[in-house]
């Protein structure tokens, strides 16, 4: 992005929202036609972050869909990013860390992408990103902070990053750019036909996420019913108007974790990393081949993953609710 | 360092590092923690000295409770909720440090130098990488904003004189460097290694060496290092792990996913 398009022009963002109907209406749809929604050379958001609440069927289908030059953010990347780079359907990732998880070392396939100039990975710290997506959802074009002043990771990212004298204070301050994704790609636990959306356990940068997006594409493990969410409106976390497409998918974020519902699939993990460590391009090509591409539908990808690490996975994440 | 098996006075250096760290915790404390040796030291303190500290997780969590043998990978999972008093947004977790809540910043190291500044992002050139690492995370911010606590394994390629580049600031170039650069709270206050506890001369801000393990002399500790060390006039021998600092280890990690 060069900086004069970095912050999203505050009249088109403002028309992007009017121009949408925001009336309380069903938005159900499979994730074949939300994958429609989403444009070459977008800015997608990812909500989630690391192996949790990662909305993988959404991405599956982006994938499946054969998209192109996604600019893609997350707070924290994992498996995703390097499929992502490895299917070519996103070619740079605006992220804080950006490696499957400290248990499996440093991602050969991330390394791959970099180092090669295939694939561009801006670095900022985590508070930042974060930030970021708050000032897109206060509408505001900037954000005042403290951190990546100083050292290496403010400088790196140039002209994207400024600093100022606070007219009050008279210290110098950091000005982050806000973030306003095209689209965000958000799972929960529940939400109803109208995209209120429920979620429990860690909320992430989902919320501002939500609010700075242009529209949401929400997937469920469950689609409630609208008196349920009117039940306990306090729980309800994303509001309908916000969300462009509800898509129902139970197991929507594995072989990642889903608070109270299911782990991460260590055992599967531990295979993608072996796989993609010892070669890191066809390592990527062969999964995408038989866990992506090669399934017929995502209850087909599931039985991929297989009946024994689905369970797994389930009663380890619902063991929470044990106590 | 020895492996533990048969030996209940043996451990692992990852346990050493873990015993250590967690000495360096006063009650009452905030601390804001990574996954591994940190969460394991953090909660290793809060079991023995200091009860009433409280831990604080990146991905938005306060003051939770690890149940032994469920470590989680990242501070992002579930395994990290358990028994909290609160989940909070990331973005609000990490302004709690910019706020001024936190008296401690803790977690791992993979290159620092002699003013303490951590690198995570790149060996070699940044234009042209040797090696890409996974980058800051919330690394910059936590060492932006309050006083640090690293652990790390004592090896010369890890301490280099200058890091090929500043993720994490500490000292910067010492001196009042930090404060000039625009961050005049916090800064590296101890580094605790498999062969000494080290930290940062008042006025130079370049490193020296506090204590040093049982057994470790000064000669081993400088020849594991890129830089010329300071060695502070009171150098002290710490005491070696205990029976009970090293029982609950065990029993938080039965599966030595850390502390291998």
């Amino acid at each position: 992005m060069s900086t004069d398009t970095l912050v999203k022009p505050y009249q088109e963002l403002r028309n992007a929202t009017l121009a949408r109907d925001r009336g309380l209406r069903e938005k159900v749809m499979s994730l074949e036609a939300a994958a429609k929604l989403v444009e070459n050379g977008d800015h997608v958001a990812i909500g989630g972050c690391t192996m949790s609440r990662t909305p993988v069927a959404m991405i599956w289908a982006l994938i499946r869909a054969r998209k192109q030059n996604l600019v893609v953010s997350r707070s924290i990347t994992s498996t995703e990013g390097d499929l992502l780079f490895a299917s070519g359907t996103s070619r740079h990732v605006i992220t804080s860390w950006f490696t499957q998880g400290i248990v499996w070392g440093v991602s050969k396939v991330m390394r791959h992408y970099t180092e090669g100039k295939l694939a561009r990975f801006d670095e900022w710290s985590h508070m930042s990103i974060g930030l970021r997506y708050r000032a897109g959802a206060m509408g505001i074009p900037f954000m005042p902070s403290r951190s990546m002043i100083g050292s290496d990771v403010g400088k790196r990212v140039g002209e994207e990053l400024k600093t100022m004298i606070c007219p009050f204070t008279s210290e110098e301050i950091v000005l982050l750019p806000a973030l306003n994704p095209d689209v965000a790609l958000i799972h929960v636990q529940r939400c109803d036909a109208y995209g209120n959306a429920q979620l429990d356990g860690l909320q992430f940068m989902d919320i501002d996420m939500a609010m700075a997006a242009n529209k949401v594409i929400l997937t469920t493990e469950r689609i409630v019913s609208n008196d349920q969410i009117r039940r306990t409106p306090d729980a309800t976390r994303i509001p309908f108007f916000t969300v462009e497409a509800v898509v129902e998918a139970p197991m929507g974020a594995a072989p990642h974790e889903c608070y109270g519902l299911y782990e991460p699939f260590f055992s599967h993990l531990d295979d993608y990393a072996e796989r993609t460590s010892k070669d890191p391009v066809r390592g990527c090509q062969q999964y995408l081949e038989e866990f992506y591409y090669g399934p017929k539908s995502w209850s087909d990808y599931l039985s991929k993953l297989g009946m024994e690490a689905v369970l797994d996975a389930c009663r380890r994440g619902r063991s929470v609710h044990n106590d | 360092m020895t492996k533990p098996a048969g030996k209940p006075s043996a451990y692992t250096a990852s346990e050493l590092l873990a015993v250590m760290a967690a000495r360096l915790l006063k009650d009452g404390q905030i601390v804001f923690a990574g996954v591994g040796i940190p969460l394991l030291a953090a909660t290793l303190a809060q079991r023995n000295v200091a009860p009433h500290l409280t831990i604080l997780f990146e991905g938005g969590t306060i003051g939770p409770f690890i149940v032994p043998g469920e470590l989680p990978p990242s501070t992002n999972e579930q395994r990290c909720t358990r028994r909290a008093n609160m989940v909070l947004p990331i973005t609000d977790v990490l302004l709690l440090l910019q706020r001024g809540y936190v008296d401690v910043g803790f977690m791992g190291g993979a290159q620092i130098d002699r003013f303490g500044n951590l690198n995570s992002s790149f060996i070699g050139d940044a234009d042209n990488p040797k090696i890409r690492l996974p980058g800051t995370g919330g690394g910059n911010d936590i060492s932006s904003l309050t006083n640090m606590i690293v652990a790390m394994k004592h090896e010369k390629r890890r301490f280099v004189a200058d890091v090929d580049f500043i993720t994490s600031p500490g000292w910067i170039r010492g001196k009042r460097t930090r404060a000039e650069s625009g961050l005049p709270q916090g800064g590296m206050w101890r580094v605790v290694t498999d062969l000494a506890i080290l930290g940062f001369d008042e006025d130079t801000r370049e490193m020296n060496v506090l204590a040093l393990h049982q057994g470790v002399t000064r000669e081993e500790v400088q020849d594991n290092t890129g830089f010329k060390l300071l060695f502070d006039a009171r150098l002290e021998t710490a005491e070696p792990p205990r029976r009970e600092e090293l029982a609950v280890l065990r029993e938080l990690d039965p599966e030595r996913l850390y502390t291998g």
